[in-house]
């Protein structure tokens, strides 16, 4: 293990907010991919059983 | 007597076998990306030793490389797709590459935004129009058309065809931001891991990175495999449409 405690972990040396900034970036837009496809999927299959 | 090897080359190629086939591949490559990108995560956050140069800012790499490489790859992989369509007239071929594109977007932008947030700390500017920024956003602009000319398009075979065209043509500037960094005096460093060279960084660095493109390219197949099947299901329901009339 690389950190000493959990303070250290989220400053990442002083560049904590880049670090953290690109990780939230990276997969928020993973998740948001993934919920509108969802969205689009639910869509769709309403539509076909009417 | 003879036996004819009798092989249907295309059967794949109709919606109708592939979206099956589609279905049963999404799971596996979904688990299989989750677990890479949370090793990945793993080897990148608390395995990966402090950067000599750049202290913990370089972990930035872990999701900036993967997202770059894909924004790349998943182009040139829209753009063989466009030109299947093109060369064998194949619906689906069209509807694989317009599966692709939001993706690629996606990672284009993760590439740029994860790239600036690097960029600010070490560099002190958060964007620079050097040869690899500019043609990375010029992919962007790219994907960004081959939406923009479907939407624009009322008819569906004319937007697939126009749009392949546009893939194929920006396909040249997938090269260009690769090489981009050898060709001209860049900002952004020069390539470190190479098919011929051993990789000029640290060997867990270095894996990290790659476990997490694995799992990216998971991800991709998973979600761009569920967005065909979406736009399959879609063209289905309009056709039911018109056999009601």
């Amino acid at each position: 293990m690389h950190w000493n405690n959990i303070s250290e972990f989220l400053a990442m040396g002083g560049y904590g907010f880049y670090v953290w900034g690109s990780f939230a970036v990276t997969f928020l837009s993973m998740a948001i991919e993934l919920w509108l496809i969802n969205q689009r999927r639910k869509s769709v299959t309403r539509t076909l059983e009417q | 007597m003879e036996k004819k090897l009798d092989i249907n080359w295309f059967k794949y190629a109709s919606p109708k076998t592939f979206y099956p086939l589609a279905g049963k591949i999404i799971p596996w490559c979904a688990i299989g990306a989750a677990i890479l990108i949370a090793y990945g995560l793993y080897i990148g956050l608390f395995v990966a030793p402090t950067d000599f140069q750049q202290g913990e800012g370089y972990r930035i790499i872990f999701v900036h490389v993967p997202s770059a490489w894909f924004s790349m790859f998943l182009y040139l992989i829209m753009a063989f797709y466009a030109s299947m369509g093109l060369v064998f007239n194949a619906k689906l071929s069209y509807m694989m590459a317009t599966a692709i594109a939001p993706t690629g977007a996606m990672f284009t932008f993760v590439a740029l935004v994860t790239g600036s947030l690097w960029g600010k700390p070490m560099w002190g500017a958060w964007w620079v129009w050097d040869a690899r920024l500019t043609s990375e956003l010029i992919l962007l602009f790219l994907y960004i058309g081959y939406f923009s000319l479907q939407a624009a398009i009322d008819d569906k075979n004319r937007a697939d065809k126009a749009s392949a065209v546009l893939a194929l043509v920006g396909a040249i500037n997938v090269p260009i931001i690769y090489f981009s960094v050898k060709w001209w005096n860049t900002l952004h460093q020069g390539s470190s891991v190479s098919l011929t060279k051993a990789p000029a960084m640290a060997a867990v660095m270095l894996e990290g990175m790659l476990v997490m493109a694995i799992g990216f390219w998971l991800y991709s197949i998973a979600i761009i495999l569920m967005r065909v099947r979406c736009d399959i299901l879609e063209r289905d329901s309009k056709l039911q449409m018109f056999k009601k009339d």
